[in-house]
């Protein structure tokens, strides 16, 4: 298993972890636990862990199977950081890019019994931005959760 | 994902427990489904009451399912499901395209019988 992982937990970066990691479901699951650890630590409520990890694993499975085809000369990248008032979590590939505005809706009558397509609708559904960037090769997603609102006892 | 089936008045009740992911319970219940079908099984009912943990490829799983099996001229239902999986179908607008069951007895009832 060549696995990397690389710690940020030194001065105003102390709540950013990063992992660089081989294109496995070992590496998907790695970063939804990761999610759902930073989650809870961030104090969320547990209906809204289970959508940002859910989201954050999609956003790896997508990294891992459709950008870096399991490649496994290709890595993943999986950085997590709590702002203080956001969760913000990047997920990068090295695959062939992206293009979300190609991408079939999946709420679409004639798509609606696909057996894929999904991942990306989930994603948006569960978190309050998402953005997608070109690398050249590859692609990169943030996932954002802003904090307060999925706080509990906020 | 563990897959328990048993057999009641016809239909062939899969229990289901665990997670269903890419890489976890997907093609464990594609494999169960295939079964059932060759083996002429084709009035099936999945119990999701103690599946708690489904992703997109889990649902694009069930959805095959249920295409694969009413392409046979059976039917697939869904028993039980849980709060997270109910929302996930709501959202997916996948609710209303499975016939979904809250009741394992009126669900067996509820099989076309020929």
């Amino acid at each position: 298993m060549a696995q990397r992982e690389e710690m940020h937990l030194t001065g105003q970066q102390a709540s950013r972890i990063t992992y660089t990691l081989e294109s496995s479901l070992d590496s998907v699951n790695k970063v939804e636990q990761t999610a759902e650890q930073m989650a809870k630590k961030a104090g969320i409520e547990e209906d809204e862990i289970f959508r940002i990890s859910m989201a954050v694993r999609e956003a790896a499975v997508n990294a891992v199977l459709h950008g870096n085809s399991y490649d496994p000369e290709k890595r993943i990248t999986a950085s997590f950081e709590n702002t203080g008032e956001a969760l913000v979590i990047r997920i990068s590939d090295q695959g062939k890019g992206l293009d979300p505005s190609t991408l079939p809706d999946p709420l679409a009558p004639e798509n609606l019994l696909r057996g894929s397509g999904r991942g990306i609708f989930l994603i948006r559904s569960f978190m309050d931005e998402v953005h997608f960037k070109q690398l050249h090769p590859g692609t990169e997603l943030t996932l954002i959760k802003h904090l307060g609102a999925a706080q509990t006892g906020s | 994902m563990k897959v328990s089936t048993r057999q009641v008045d016809g239909v062939t009740i899969l229990d289901l427990s665990g997670r269903i992911t890419l890489g976890e319970g997907s093609v464990q219940l594609r494999d169960s489904i295939r079964d059932l079908l060759a083996k002429g099984s084709k009035h099936i009912l999945l119990n999701l009451a103690d599946v708690n943990y489904i992703d997109s490829s889990g649902i694009g799983e069930l959805v095959s399912a249920y295409t694969t099996v009413r392409n046979q001229g059976g039917e697939l239902k869904l028993l039980n499901l849980t709060k997270k999986v109910h929302d996930l179908l709501q959202i997916t607008k996948l609710y209303t395209v499975f016939d979904v069951k809250d009741d394992e007895a009126s669900a067996i009832a509820s099989f076309t019988r020929s």
